[in-house]
């Protein structure tokens, strides 16, 4: 049965208003709505600029360093007796994830409206040092609205961005996490529209973020299919990556939406577990709902209010998710699962102790899961992890967990 | 015809400019929201707005994200507010009632049971600050099915194309925004709001509220000069933070704000 999802078909999600589905849109407030207008109208025409394109793959050839490996991680397949498990080694890009495919986008779309000023927010600093760093080579000015609870779990990124040329706002407001950022970069936003592009950091937010991060972070999974099929010569079986607003996942995921054979597994953040209430689990745990300027599945309470999350990786540590994730959940293409902080500890310990590579606390949620799943799977078969991101970051919580000072 | 639309029309033949206070409902407890709306009203306010607290407030600034907190703090939901109007409405029949707040509330309690709730409890308007009229629809039908009064907001940047849109999907008035940022930041500049104002005019007759920067009896006055309706909410709310267990001073306080104002629109 030829697919369902054909390109005709994937070019309407999201429509021309940014819906996937009954899921995204542009949930802001007026002030914002023009520039909006604007940069979808700019983005739509750089899409398809040949110029545009070439530069953002020779940026992302030259200064971040791609194709990032597709790596077959023998030990840890033969540890797990299984399916073989393939790496995507966005732990080796420049600054050390997947978010700078995006942030390398959004800088030129910046450079092109001719924005002096760029603003972010950022969970596990990820993000911001990756704004940072676009910033610091394109000399624009750079603020970015960090959580007061990450500045504190998180230094070590919030020096990189300080030396970067940053200035780093710890937000003091509501949860003191990532969508408390979230909510003073809008603040801000709102009150410097008109000399600030507003990088943000994930496939959420209004439209036409979703699209254009998404856009950005697909080079992740056209290479991986790439090399999958040079080294195996086929399709992988599965693809697993962790869920935090949803942008490594969908940059990995996207381009096999149409090969129905190909199963793909959304890792969420279960925290202290799903029935403690206490995680960061939206599309496992929560209810569609509107936050941060589009429709989503979101953690919220019977009032509607959005609920604190947990999740022992600040990347992760958010009530929402992007609404192509919440899309693809309602229709069944992709199955969302959760990992415990624990189970993800012991997956950190493990990639680090037998392959040699220490993962971000938010990458060890995809490999904790990709090692449950090839242990169900037969050894002929193929799982690709997304390994988002590598752990330098995380020494810190980790040290602090094992009763160490650094 | 609406409540809202009765008393735009009485002030504007006695040519006069509607003070609007806001306050956010369940600030700083949920038992002085009712007081302090008929103090407001005994003030010389026209027409009431009530926040409906919301966790993550992104329009706003400080001062109204702590209101929300506090009421928070006390669990106040969205059904409470409505319990709030009505309490109202036991002995005001004639000063309308906005409800002011984020969308996803709404969301949570549907939009149907929402509008008819709200009808039955003399709500008379609803404006849903991260609701533009592009995916307002829904929200409007059930609005309208319960003859209440939808408000949208224009801003700074509203380009001319989206201001007739926006005026068609509001009924009552029209919210604008004078400044660009959040609630209680940057003082108002008339003269770029009286030109804006004209640009509204020239494309609908809807009457226009003007809220954001407006401080004092002086800016509320030059405002009411040239609008429809003049907002007032984070210095009022700031009465409230700076005296959270003093109630009779946070109802004097506000007292006197509001009639200076009104006194000085009215001059
Ligand atoms: C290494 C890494 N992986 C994943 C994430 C989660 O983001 P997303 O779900 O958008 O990929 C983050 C966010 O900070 C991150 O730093």
């Amino acid at each position: 049965m030829p697919t369902k999802y054909t390109d005709d078909m994937l070019q309407q999600i999201p429509d021309a208003t940014g819906h996937f589905g009954e899921f995204g849109g542009r949930f802001v407030s007026e002030t914002l709505m023009p520039s909006l207008l604007q940069l979808e109208e700019q983005y739509n025409t750089l899409k398809h600029d040949p110029e545009f394109q070439e530069e953002f793959y020779r940026d992302l050839a030259d200064y971040v360093g791609r194709p990032s490996p597709l790596y077959f991680a023998e030990r840890l397949t033969d540890k797990v007796g299984g399916a073989k498990i393939y790496l995507k080694r966005e732990d080796l890009n420049h600054t050390g994830a997947h978010k700078v495919n995006n942030t390398i986008g959004q800088a030129l779309l910046a450079k092109h409206l001719g924005k002096p000023r760029i603003i972010a927010e950022t969970g596990a600093g990820q993000h911001g040092v990756a704004t940072a760093t676009v910033a610091a080579r394109l000399g624009l000015e750079c603020t970015v609205f960090m959580g007061a609870e990450d500045v504190q779990r998180q230094a070590q990124n919030v020096y990189r961005m300080k030396l970067l040329g940053a200035t780093v706002v710890p937000v003091e407001s509501g949860t003191r996490t990532l969508k408390d950022a979230m909510n003073e970069a809008m603040r801000d936003w709102v009150t410097n529209v008109d000399n600030t592009f507003y990088i943000i950091g994930t496939v959420a937010g209004p439209h036409p973020y979703p699209m254009l991060v998404r856009d950005f972070q697909t080079v992740i999974g056209k290479e991986a299919k790439q090399q999958c099929l040079d080294k195996e010569g086929r399709l992988p079986d599965a693809l697993v990556a962790c869920v935090g607003g949803g942008s490594n996942a969908i940059g990995l995921f996207y381009p096999f939406i149409g090969d129905d054979s190909v199963k793909m597994y959304g890792v969420e953040a279960a925290g202290h577990g799903l029935e403690s209430g206490e995680h960061a689990a939206p599309l496992c745990a929560g209810e569609p709902g509107v936050l941060h300027g589009n429709r989503t599945y979101l953690m919220s309470d019977n009032n509607g209010q959005i609920s604190a999350t947990h999740s022992v990786s600040a990347g992760l540590d958010y009530p929402g998710v992007g609404p192509e994730h919440s899309w693809l959940k309602d229709e069944g293409r992709a199955e969302y699962v959760a990992i415990t902080d624990d189970e993800a500890l012991d997956a950190f310990r493990t990639l680090t102790r037998v392959e040699g590579i220490i993962p971000a606390l938010e990458s060890s949620h995809a490999i904790a899961y990709g090692m449950k799943l090839a242990k169900q799977m037969d050894k002929d078969q193929i799982i690709i992890v997304n390994l988002s991101g590598r752990g330098d970051k995380d020494m810190h919580t980790i040290a602090e967990i094992d009763g160490i000072t650094v | 015809m609406s409540r809202i639309k009765a008393v735009m029309s009485q002030l504007k033949s006695d040519g006069k400019s509607a003070l609007i206070p806001y306050i956010t409902g369940g600030d700083p407890v949920p038992g002085l929201t009712v007081e302090l709306m008929h103090e407001l009203v005994n003030a010389g306010a026209d027409i009431i707005e009530l926040g409906i607290p919301f966790s993550d407030p992104m329009a706003d600034g400080p001062v109204i994200q702590l209101a929300c907190e506090r009421a928070l703090e006390h669990n106040v939901s969205l059904d409470d507010i409505l319990s709030m109007v009505s309490g109202f409405r036991e002995t005001n029949t004639s000063t309308p009632v906005v409800l002011m707040g984020y969308l996803n509330p709404i969301v949570k309690m549907g939009y149907g049971l929402f509008a008819s709730k709200a009808a039955g409890a003399g709500v008379d308007g609803v404006l849903v600050v991260d609701l533009p009229p592009e995916e307002g629809h829904q929200l409007l039908v059930e609005m309208r099915n319960n003859n209440l009064d939808s408000v949208y907001l224009i801003a700074p940047t509203t380009t001319d194309d989206r201001i007739k849109a926006i005026c068609d999907a509001s009924s009552g008035y029209v919210y604008y925004v004078s400044v660009k940022g959040v609630t209680g930041s940057a003082s108002l500049d008339v003269a770029s709001v009286a030109a804006k104002l004209a640009v509204i005019r020239n494309k609908s007759d809807i009457p226009v509220g003007v809220g954001f920067g407006i401080k004092d009896a002086e800016s509320a006055a030059a405002v009411a000069k040239v609008a429809d309706g003049v907002i007032v909410g984070s210095v009022l709310v700031n009465t409230i933070a700076s005296n959270i267990d003093n109630h009779a001073a946070i109802k004097a306080k506000m007292y006197n704000i509001v009639s200076s104002m009104r006194q000085a629109m009215d001059a």
